[in-house]
């Protein structure tokens, strides 16, 4: 059921649990019955095709309130997360980096972080000139315009400007689960670098942190080296491996494993962008 | 009314009030033998008193006008104080010499140390007088009158005389009317020719005594090629009955010249907040109203702009904050009658509780404004269904050749946004609250960092009252 590459980390205690998972959204199911163990140290990749869920889960698992759970567990380090709100969800150390984060008009980029980092790590105490200097560096190592800091969130931001500010919060949030929905997703092949150099960053400096990569490509896989692959199709995982499938799915695409894995994918579903 | 108001006393953060210390009080009630005791008490010139006269004939003839979407019909004029002075002594020269019991209402307040050192010269007016008033050195020097309405009337009877009442004559509405016939207190500001003060000038207001109106009259004149920026902040006890605060304020730029007028305005929830305030701009002049409406029952306020010379400038930024119970009827009017003026009104609402908030604006182009540029931009957020954001804007044009725009959204704090905030570990709260100064950037940018910082904790405060 588990996947593990076989390393040490296979013997610890898992960090994050996703059992039996079933989500509905405006009364249409979604995910049916999705089961994922993340150990910590571990880089999971779950790939799949528009409308399979994969964002479903990202959005579930974050407790967006239009996801209905309908059966299942999640748990984080133990505790069943699936009651609490997002916010205590991400003070426990769950982090989500969106596919399309929105604009919050008039709110700058540092102000909001300083908010979220004091809510976050609260347990530290980071004072004001702490605070910067660590936002100087994730932002000059992201390749980011110092201006980024006082530029109202997301507001004008261009996809690649989007995607690294994301990362930006990875890098100063430390969560211990973080899932990254598509952080690749149309970037060219230098952004794609930059991006995946900002997780590898925060993954050395926090080797503890566990990651649910959720991407279409295995560009950014050749970057983020993944423990484990699952492909995702019809709302559930329906197969799972190692490096080599990422390079089974870019040779052949989804139709051979599915076909043989007897699978049609409903029409509805991959007509739908989540 | 009465469990309404225990109620206010509960929730209004500022609800205290501290014991009455009146050396004089007039009567309840509004008549000629009110308005001549107030008069004949400040001994005022003889015009002034016929001044006061001819307007409160105005203010009782004039009927309640039809148009607004409060019930001011429930004003009971005949039963307000129109005059109290709180001590003998009149405007202080120090801080020193300021009452100690008013430095506590300053405290209490929580108006930081900062803020107090920033003065430039304070016009504290507490109750319907100024009681403090101090004009730094350098003020003095360059020659700039910085004075309480009183004493600018005592000492320069000629300059008040020549524009008081110019802009805003008493028959204009009614208020201005009643504020004509029983003004008292508010600020008297010169700046001399190409006068530039450095420093904004920044006075208090407070009503402190149950069923007293606050009455005060603004007149600043900028000469040719002066700059000034006046700020006004308030906030208010709560008493058990409403109050009316009914202002005027008049502002002259000369050519040149560049005045702005900053308001944060936070009476407590009972007080009708019934503001007139216009600007007349000459010739390269420049008017700026930065207008912040957060507390009061019911504000009905629309700063004015006449540009009346040439390539004057007008912009008005209005802010208002309608929660449970308030009607923020707000917004700005300005008149082009010279060629190439220019101007700009950006409204934003934020309706919450029950709030309701309004945009109610004119925007007139004579003929022969030619080549003029107007823009106009209304954003309201609402926070929940049952609140409510409406759009009057009125839009004259008698000239063809000019740029007129105008914009209005209308929009719902998202749950996407929500969701984001939250899964950044902000509480719903946090969520809205930082969401809401997000709405009001365009304004708390405007301000001095210490207005800046009092006012997003007045909208945290006001944001916190929405949980449970």
């Amino acid at each position: 059921m588990t996947h593990s590459n076989g390393t040490l980390r296979g013997a610890a205690a898992p960090l994050f649990e996703i059992e039996d998972l079933h989500v509905s959204v405006e009364g249409r199911t979604i995910l049916r019955g999705v089961n994922l163990t993340v150990r910590p140290g571990e880089v999971h990749a779950l790939m799949g095709r528009n409308g399979s869920g994969k964002s479903t889960l990202a959005n579930a698992l974050m407790g967006h309130p239009k996801y209905q759970i309908t059966r299942g567990s999640v748990r984080l380090d133990g505790e069943d997360i699936l009651a609490l709100k997002p916010d205590e969800r991400a003070k426990r150390g769950l982090f989500l980096a969106f596919q399309n984060p929105i604009a919050i008009p008039g709110v700058g980029t540092g102000n909001f972080l300083r908010a979220a980092v004091k809510a976050v790590r609260g347990n530290e105490t980071i004072n004001a000139v702490q605070f910067r200097k660590e936002l100087t560096e994730r932002m000059q190592h992201l390749q980011m315009d110092p201006s980024f800091a006082t530029r109202a969130l997301n507001e004008g931001f261009s996809g690649g400007e989007k995607k690294r500010a994301e990362m930006l919060q990875l890098a100063m949030l430390k969560p211990r689960l973080a899932v990254l929905d598509e952080p690749d997703s149309g970037l060219d092949i230098d952004a794609v670098r930059i991006v995946s150099d900002g997780i590898n960053t925060v993954h050395e400096q926090q080797p503890s942190m566990g990651i649910l990569l959720i991407t279409h490509y295995q560009r950014i896989l050749n970057y983020v080296r993944p423990d484990t692959v699952h492909v995702m199709a019809n709302g559930r995982i329906v197969e799972s491996g190692g490096g080599e499938l990422v390079q089974q799915l870019e040779a052949e695409g989804y139709d051979p494993i599915l076909r043989r894995l007897g699978i049609e994918e409903a029409e509805e579903a991959t007509t739908n962008g989540r | 009314m009465a469990v309404k108001a225990q109620d206010l006393t509960k929730d209004y953060k500022y609800g205290f009030s501290d014991p009455e210390k009146y050396a004089f009080k007039s009567r309840r009630g509004l008549d000629h033998e009110i308005v001549r005791q107030i008069s004949e008490y400040k001994q005022e010139p003889e015009w002034m008193l016929q001044f006061r006269l001819r307007a409160l004939d105005i203010f009782l003839k004039k009927p309640m006008p039809a148009w607004p979407a409060a019930n001011l019909s429930e004003i009971d004029f005949q039963n307000i104080f129109y005059y109290v002075r709180p001590s003998e002594n009149g405007a202080e020269k120090s801080w020193e010499d300021v009452p100690s019991y008013i430095k506590d209402t300053f405290d209490k307040l929580g108006i930081p140390e900062a803020e107090r050192k920033f003065l430039a010269g304070v016009s504290a007016q507490y109750e319907s007088e100024v009681v403090y008033h101090s004009i730094q050195e350098d003020l003095e020097k360059q020659g700039v009158i910085f004075l309480d309405m009183d004493s600018g009337l005592r000492e320069y009877p000629d300059l008040v005389k020549e524009y008081f009442g110019t802009v805003i004559p008493a028959a204009d509405n009614k208020f201005a009317a009643l504020n004509s016939s029983v003004w008292s207190g508010g600020s008297f500001i010169y700046v001399p020719k190409n006068t530039h003060v450095e420093i904004p000038l920044q006075a208090y207001f407070r009503i402190n005594a149950e069923n007293m109106g606050q009455f005060e009259r603004t007149l600043i004149i900028a000469d040719e090629g002066a700059r000034v920026h006046y700020i006004e902040g308030c906030t208010a006890p709560v008493y058990s009955s409403d109050s009316l605060h009914s202002a005027v304020v008049e502002l002259i730029a000369k050519p040149g010249a560049h005045i702005r007028y900053t308001t944060i305005q936070n009476w407590s929830n009972n007080v009708y907040n019934l503001v007139t305030k216009r600007a007349v701009a000459y010739e390269d002049a420049t008017v700026e109203w930065v207008d912040g409406n957060l507390g009061s029952k019911v504000t009905m306020k629309y700063p004015a702009v006449y540009l009346l010379g040439r390539r004057a400038r007008a912009e008005i930024l209005s802010v208002a904050f309608a929660g449970q119970g308030q009607l923020q009827d707000a917004g700005g009017k300005v008149i082009h009658v010279a060629p190439e003026t220019t101007s700009t009104i950006t409204s934003k609402s934020i309706s919450k509780d029950g709030g309701r908030a309004a945009y109610r604006g004119l925007l007139k182009v004579a003929k022969g404004a030619e080549h003029s540029k107007a823009f106009v931009r209304c954003d309201a957020l609402l926070l929940d269904e049952k609140s409510r954001s409406d759009t009057y804007p009125s839009i004259e044009i008698d000239e063809e050749r000019v740029d007129i725009g105008h914009e209005a959204t209308v929009s719902k704090v998202s749950d996407e946004q929500l969701f984001y905030l939250q899964s950044r570990g902000l509480s719903e709260t946090e969520a809205k609250t930082m969401i809401v100064n997000g709405f009001f950037e365009a304004f708390t940018k405007e301000l001095p960092m210490e207005y800046a910082v009092e006012l997003n904790r007045l909208l945290a405060l006001q944001m916190e009252g929405s949980i449970g």
